[in-house]
């Protein structure tokens, strides 16, 4: 479904983040391909949401490179300089927040919200922003009529669910995202992963998950990174490494979730 | 007053709001930070006008003061005699023979002349500021030119009222670069921003200070199906009758009487003095 199916999209090289003497994450290397949805699983502290950071530019890795697929090669996106870097995470990429009011402008209505990300690339007419916006309502299963209310009269679900139209209303390639379901009730988080799930099959999207949810990965994930202390333990298929863990502490993970 | 030095200022002090004058000129709308002073005066009463205004004053000046338009209201009055005390310059009411003209909230209604200066009292320079709380990120914004969130604060406008309400300190867009909030003036003030004379914009507690040199392009923010539209109230002043000015709405009684009078009451006079005569006026 893609022109440039030639290489990765998103190809990371021996990156590294050391808080002081202590180690963030190191010696991580990946290639994303288009399409593909990457997990990433570990304890907290482990250094996940280090990396994710690392990876979407939120954080200044101490080494390694990010390279990224922009159409004319592989660019390292730690040395991009700065207005590049920050016009592709508002339009080729997007970062979906485990709470979902670091995400949003919470005291602009939901339209202003899903608009923003247009608006700030370049859409000068209001109608066909506020079309967009109410498309993209129903497609988060969000009803139209609450298109000029504001995220705090929202319920977490709903919140999530609005966070990701505002990420993906200008087609991301690349989403990024941080526990998406964390903090919801678990009814809403299956609604969710499901609304996700079809959004990532539908718009092709490349996406890179941390999680402390094996549920998740196993719903969304074709491959999966296993994390302790930092390091990389464990990498490989979603079904592979959660049926027939190799790793002491991937066994452990797998063996801690509760089977209902 | 010699127990003062020339319009109250030290030397020092007005060469350094000097040399940030003219880097604002230099990049129109960019705002220049400057070492706010003390002044005899709280924050809110126009501190930064003051200080831009005893910046380029010169003993030659004739000085006029504004507020809402007005020569007589407190603001302006007491602004006005604290440069006839700490500076000696000429004062007047007259737009045409004012050399500094210091404003809060309006542009005069006479088309300024090259030669003049105009300096507006500005409360929050940042026309981001309620979009975003983090100064370092608006500065950044400024500096990448990311001014995406400007028209969402429209776009809430247009869900919210179905028109743009914002009806004063309505954002510009300087010479295709910056985005900047050109003082709580009417938006029906906003055509005027490009015009023969310097502008001059002081905001003495948030210590910045920006300009327009003289016919900088000025364009009003909008969208292509929504327009900018320099509103006025619909009627024509009750005094001179004129009808192309800015009015103030009074409130005469309290049985609904009312009436509307030009806010530049300068304008408004010298019109009366010529003959003309509003609904209410009595001719002179």
């Amino acid at each position: 479904m893609r022109d440039r199916t030639e290489g990765p999209l998103l190809r990371v090289e021996g990156l590294e983040k050391r808080y002081g003497a202590r180690l963030g994450c190191g010696g991580v290397s990946f290639d994303l391909w288009p399409g593909e949805v990457m997990g990433i699983v570990g304890e907290s502290g482990s250094g996940k949401t280090t990396l994710l950071n690392c990876l979407a530019g939120q954080l200044a890795p101490d080494g390694g490179r990010v390279l990224y697929d922009m159409g004319e090669g592989m660019v390292d996106t730690v040395t991009l300089d700065e207005p590049a870097r920050r016009r592709l995470k508002r339009s080729d990429w997007a970062f979906v927040h485990q709470h979902a009011h670091e995400g949003l402008r919470m005291n602009v209505s939901a339209g202003g919200n899903v608009g923003e990300r247009l608006m700030g690339m370049g859409a000068r007419r209001y109608g066909a922003i506020r079309a967009q916006a109410v498309d993209w309502l129903g497609r988060v299963e969000i009803a139209a009529d609450r298109v000029d209310d504001r995220p705090s009269a929202f319920s977490g679900g709903m919140r999530q669910r609005l966070q990701i139209a505002r990420n993906l209303v200008t087609g991301p390639r690349l989403v990024f995202m941080d526990e998406p379901t964390g903090g919801l009730d678990v009814s809403v988080q299956a609604r969710l992963l499901d609304l996700l799930r079809g959004l990532v099959r539908e718009m092709g999207l490349s996406a890179i998950i941390v999680t402390h949810d094996l549920a998740v990965v196993r719903l969304l994930a074709d491959r999966l990174m296993v994390m302790q202390g930092g390091r990389v333990v464990e990498a490989g298929l979603t079904d592979q490494v959660l049926d027939d863990p190799q790793h002491g502490y991937t066994q452990l993970l797998v063996s801690s979730v509760l089977q209902v | 007053m010699s127990a003062y030095n020339f319009a109250y200022l030290d030397e020092q002090t007005k060469r350094m709001i000097r040399r940030a004058l003219l880097k604002a000129l230099a990049v129109p709308g960019y705002q220049v930070p400057f070492a706010s002073r003390e002044m005899p005066m709280p924050y809110g009463w126009g501190t930064g006008g003051v200080q831009v205004s005893a910046a380029v004053l010169v003993p030659e000046d004739v000085l006029k003061v504004i507020d809402q338009g007005a020569d007589d209201t407190t603001n302006a009055v007491s602004i006005r005699r604290f440069f006839q005390k700490v500076a000696g310059v000429a004062v007047s009411e007259a737009t045409a023979q004012a050399t500094v003209i210091q404003t809060r909230h309006r542009i005069p209604e006479r088309a300024l002349e090259e030669g003049q200066i105009l300096v507006y009292q500005v409360p929050i320079p940042e026309p981001l500021r309620f979009l975003e709380p983090s100064e370092i990120e608006t500065r950044k914004m400024h500096a990448l030119e990311e001014y995406g969130l400007m028209h969402v604060k429209l776009y809430e406008d247009i869900s919210r009222h179905g028109e743009i309400a914002t009806s004063y300190a309505y954002p510009v867009k300087v010479e295709g670069r910056y985005v900047m909030d050109p003082s709580p003036i009417p938006k029906f003030d906003n055509p005027k921003l490009s015009m023969a004379a310097i502008q001059l914009f002081g905001a003495g507690r948030e210590q910045r200070i920006y300009a327009l040199p003289p016919w900088t392009e000025v364009v009003s923010l909008d969208f292509e199906d929504y327009p900018f539209e320099a509103a006025r109230a619909p009627h024509a002043c009750d005094l001179c009758g004129a009808g192309d000015s800015y009015l103030d709405e009074v409130i005469t009684d309290d049985a609904g009487g009312r009436m509307f009078v030009c806010s530049d009451t300068d304008f408004c006079g010298e019109r009366r003095a010529a003959g003309h005569v509003g609904r209410l006026g009595e001719s002179a």
